[in-house]
């Protein structure tokens, strides 16, 4: 770096300007605020001519429900879509700042993104974190060399699989994916796979919930299936409907005209900049 | 030095909510139907409900274990006051009983919050809150649990009560029918379920009145 002295405006990456106050705060016992989070099921497979994707759609912040109906099926380039779990932030950072580097690079060579092109960029800048950019992805897409799987964990690490899952909910989700998942799924048997893992995962863990959301990526096409199910209608509305007609109660009114209580001195000084 | 304090909780939290409105002549008894810890569902049918008495019930939320504890000494504790009394005792005997047996585990306590409802001896409906260590209070209506902080002022938005503090003492019953109390917590339960994740499955509803005790249900959002 130049040691010139000069105000250059940060041009992006993190601002760690505050960690030294924030260890002094930790250390006199404030506790960090919490995050939005989306305790999630999302899944993902390979089938016959391609991948799907699939996601629910709670995000959550400790127990109450921040978002019903939240998208986790995030665009990375028109070939590849990669669904998040973690901190809602995160997630939608890191995919938001690779997308755009697949797309200058897609400029740059005039050819289709690649899978592991947006995986190598996703690992090492996960990796780079070491586990502090919490974003757990399942990254899927077709490419010029055929359709692709990955899951990567918030350490940087990634697996390449035929049928994956994370979040909350992987484990209700895996165990539909590994009673039922073959090789050579038909796109509706494998939308319906999907689905009924997600449901697996909205039904029985708490941290995911409400619709269900899918995305089927073929060679040179793609069907972004959002609230491809709703399992969860609302149970019960009032016959006759609510009103909130009670308004704060005006006791007393009183004015005190500004100008006799202050004295308004005119050509003071200037204010700075 | 090795370290001194346990390390493990003998509490967990199980999760729900419950309510009770009174009624001039009605009470009405509600709670939620799952028991969950953690990110994981134990069973979608468990009653928090419990009847205590011919005309006294109490909702209980928290630590399930605990609850069960409780309501066993309290039904203990009853069956002794009939072989005493040859009667049943009267829902605001029951309360003070609940929070003496809250209060003697005051440095343990039972990990549960109640709601007691029912009938008092001139046949009105009552409604006794309290939290974990025994402090009560005769309210017209309250709200215990997950999603009470939900449900609460939603609760004091629809059913204002008047201030314990005014003198001469007001009325704390609800001005609303049965009917429309019923329809007041089916509400509160479909709406604490949207954003509550602890809370879901299916409502059960108590309802105490002249005629007797009358119990209903109505499924709840399952995610």
């Amino acid at each position: 770096m130049s040691k010139v002295a000069v105000d250059v405006p940060p041009k992006g990456g993190f601002s760690f300007d505050l960690c030294r106050r924030n260890a002094m705060l930790s250390e006199k016992g404030l506790r960090p605020s919490s995050f939005l989070k989306t305790g999630t099921t999302i899944v993902g497979l390979i089938f016959q001519d391609g991948v799907i994707l699939g996601a629910d759609t709670r995000a959550t912040e400790g127990p109450i429900v921040a978002d019903k109906n939240c998208e986790k099926i995030h665009y990375m380039a028109p070939n590849i879509y990669c669904c998040g779990a973690g901190t809602a932030a995160d997630t939608e950072a890191v995919t938001d700042m690779v997308s755009s580097q697949l797309q200058l690079h897609r400029y740059h060579t005039s050819r289709e993104s690649r899978v592991v092109t947006a995986l190598t960029l996703l690992k090492s800048h996960l990796f780079s974190y070491q586990g502090h950019v919490q974003a757990a992805l399942v990254l899927g897409g077709v490419d010029v060399t055929g359709p692709h799987l990955h899951t990567i964990y918030p350490h940087g690490s990634t697996d390449t699989l035929p049928f994956a899952t994370m979040g909350s909910g992987s484990l209700a989700a895996m165990s539909v994916f590994e009673s039922k998942y073959r090789e050579g799924l038909t796109r509706d048997e494998g939308i319906n796979l999907v689905t009924e893992a997600i449901c697996a995962g909205i039904f029985n863990d708490l941290g995911s919930g409400s619709n269900v959301d899918v995305c089927v990526i073929t060679k040179g096409h793609k069907d972004y299936l959002r609230n491809h199910q709703s399992p969860n209608p609302r149970t019960y509305v009032s016959s006759k409907g609510y009103s909130f007609p009670k308004k704060t109660e005006v006791l007393v009114t009183k004015i005190t005209p500004l100008k006799e209580v202050v004295e308004v001195t005119e050509g003071g000084d200037a204010m700075e900049e | 030095m090795t370290k001194q304090q346990a390390n493990w909780s003998p509490y967990d939290n199980n999760g729900g909510s419950c309510v009770a409105i009174a009624g001039a002549d009605y009470c009405v008894i509600a709670a939620d139907t799952r028991m969950s810890t953690g990110y994981n569902i134990l069973t979608r049918d468990y009653s928090k409900i419990c009847k205590l008495a011919d005309k006294c019930v109490m909702a209980s939320s928290g630590f399930q274990a605990d609850v069960r504890a409780l309501q066993k000494v309290l039904a203990a504790r009853h069956l002794i006051y009939q072989h005493q009394h040859n009667k049943q005792m009267s829902c605001p005997a029951m309360g003070q009983l609940l929070s003496n047996t809250l209060y003697y585990k005051r440095f343990f306590p039972y990990y549960s919050f109640n709601v007691l409802g029912g009938l008092d001896n001139e046949g009105k409906g009552c409604v006794f809150t309290y939290d974990a260590v025994g402090s009560y209070e005769r309210v017209g209506y309250s709200s215990q649990g997950s999603g009470s902080t939900l449900i609460m002022p939603f609760l004091d938005n629809q059913l204002k009560s008047p201030s314990p503090l005014l003198l001469p003492a007001q009325d704390a019953v609800t001005p609303l029918s049965e009917s429309e109390a019923i329809d007041l917590v089916k509400t509160c339960f479909a709406s604490a379920t949207e954003r509550d994740i602890y809370t879901g499955d299916k409502l059960e509803i108590v309802i105490l009145n002249a005629d007797g005790i009358r119990r209903e249900y109505m499924e709840l959002r399952k995610d």
